[in-house]
C-alpha cells in the first residue's frame, strides 16, 4: 500500500478490498443449523454462553442454507440422510465452508467396521474442509475449526467468488513440533531415526527379567 | 395373575394349539403357531382376566451361524423368532408370546417368511412390524403400509439377519 499509507488524516485507514471483503467474511461466518446426533448437543453448547461461539462472529444459526456460510456437519451421517447433505451443501452461496465434526463424518468413527448403513466419513458426499475429530470433540476442538475455517477464508484471493486452493500456514496452536530424535530435513535420515528411537523406545518397554 | 396363572389361563382356552411353554425363563412365554398368533393376540387383549391391553415391542431374533464350521455346534436349528412383549395396565402383569418362523418362506432364500399382522389389535403393531420387517425380514400380511422405516426405500436385504452382507456402495457412495 506504500504510497497510500499516511497521506490522509488519523482515523482514515487504507486497505486493499480484498482484505476487507475477507475481514467481514471471516468475522461474520454463519453455521447452518444442522444436527445430526449426538454431536450437535456439544456444537449446541459451543452456541452457548459458555462457551459463546458468537465471539467469533459465528453464533447467528440460520434456519435455511441459503443464508449460510458454514456447514457444520454435526453427527452420524447415514445413506439415507447423505443425499439430503448433498442437497443442503449444494443450496448454500457460495463461497461455503464445511467442517466435520465428530469421529463419524471425520471417517465413519464407531460404525465403521459394523455399521452397514453409516456413510464412512462425509467427505464421501460433500468436500470437507475441516476435520474435527473426537467423540465429541470438546466445544474448544470446534472453536479451533472454526478459527481454522478463518484462516482459509483470510488467504482467499478472489473475493468475489471462488474457494481457497490451499490451506495456509496455520496461525495458531494444534501443532506439535516432532521431538529432536526424529526429526531431520533429510527423509531418509529421518526414517532412519524414527526407527533408532523406536527400537530404543521397545527396549525401554520390555520388561526386565527376574 | 402369575405367569403361571396366565399359561394356565391361556391353555384353559387353547389347549394344544400352545406349542411350547416356559415358566423358568426371567420372562416366561409360550410359544404359538404363525396361524394361532391373531386369535391368542385377540384373547389375550380381550380377556378380562388377562386384558393386555399394551403391545410393548414387537422383536425378530436371526438363530442362524453363518460359519459352516460352528453351525454344527451352535446349539439350534437355523429358524427365526418374532417375540412379543405384551404389559397389562390394569391387571399389572406382562408376558411374552413367541413364534417360529422358517428363515425363508419354503427354504427359498430371499422369500420372506409371513406372518399375520396384529395391527387390528394393538393399532401400534404398525410400525413395529414395519421396523421387522425392515431390519428382520418378516413379512406381516394385511399390514396396511408395509414399507421400510428406518432404511431407504431402495435398500437390498435386511441387515439384522445373520447372513446380511454389507453394500459396497450405495447410490455412488463407498460403502466400506
Amino acid at each position: 500500500m506504500g504510497w497510500l499509507e499516511g497521506r490522509f488524516e488519523e482515523s482514515v485507514i487504507t486497505t486493499t478490498l480484498e482484505q476487507a471483503v475477507n475481514w467481514a467474511r471471516e468475522s461474520s461466518m454463519w453455521p447452518m443449523t444442522f444436527g445430526l446426533a449426538c454431536c450437535a448437543i456439544e456444537m449446541m453448547a459451543t452456541g452457548a454462553s459458555r462457551y459463546d461461539i458468537d465471539r467469533f462472529g459465528a453464533g447467528a444459526f440460520r434456519a435455511t442454507p441459503r443464508q449460510a456460510d458454514l456447514m457444520i456437519v454435526a453427527g452420524t451421517v447415514n445413506f439415507k440422510m447423505a443425499s439430503r447433505v448433498r442437497r443442503l451443501y449444494n443450496q448454500m452461496p457460495d463461497p461455503k465452508f464445511v467442517i466435520a465434526m465428530g469421529a463419524c463424518t471425520c471417517g465413519g468413527g464407531p460404525y465403521y467396521k459394523y455399521g452397514y448403513n453409516v456413510v464412512k466419513g462425509v467427505d464421501l458426499v460433500v468436500p470437507v474442509d475441516v476435520y474435527v475429530p473426537g467423540c465429541p470433540p470438546r466445544p474448544e476442538a470446534l472453536l479451533e475449526g472454526l478459527m481454522r475455517i478463518q484462516d482459509k477464508v483470510r488467504a482467499m484471493k478472489s473475493f468475489t467468488k471462488g474457494q481457497p486452493i490451499e490451506l495456509p500456514v496455520p496461525a495458531r496452536t494444534g501443532y506439535v513440533q516432532l521431538p529432536e530424535e526424529i526429526s531431520d530435513p533429510d527423509p531418509v535420515k529421518a526414517l532412519e531415526k524414527a526407527n533408532a528411537f523406536d527400537k530404543q523406545q521397545k527396549e525401554k518397554a520390555t520388561p526386565a527379567k527376574a | 395373575m402369575t405367569s403361571a396363572e396366565i399359561i394356565a389361563r391361556l391353555e384353559e382356552k387353547f389347549g394344544d394349539r400352545i406349542r411350547e411353554k416356559n415358566t423358568d425363563a426371567i420372562d416366561p412365554y409360550v410359544v404359538v403357531d404363525p396361524i394361532d398368533l391373531v386369535d391368542v393376540c385377540r384373547f389375550m387383549k380381550e380377556d378380562e382376566q388377562l386384558s393386555f391391553e399394551m403391545l410393548n415391542c414387537i422383536t425378530s431374533v436371526d438363530y442362524f451361524e453363518p460359519d459352516p464350521k460352528k453351525a454344527p455346534k451352535a446349539g439350534f436349528e437355523p429358524h427365526l423368532e418374532v417375540v412379543y412383549h405384551l404389559s397389562s395396565l390394569s391387571k399389572n402383569h406382562r408376558f411374552v408370546l413367541k413364534v417360529m418362523l422358517p428363515r425363508w418362506k419354503a427354504d427359498q432364500p430371499g422369500e420372506l417368511p409371513e406372518l399375520p399382522s396384529v395391527h387390528s389389535i394393538w393399532p401400534g403393531a404398525d410400525w413395529h412390524e414395519r421396523e421387522v420387517y425392515d431390519l428382520g425380514g418378516v413379512w406381516f400380511t394385511d399390514h396396511p403400509n408395509l414399507t421400510r422405516i428406518l432404511l431407504s426405500e431402495d435398500w437390498v436385504g435386511h441387515p439384522l439377519r445373520k447372513d446380511y452382507e454389507f453394500p459396497l456402495e450405495y447410490h455412488g457412495i463407498r460403502g466400506r
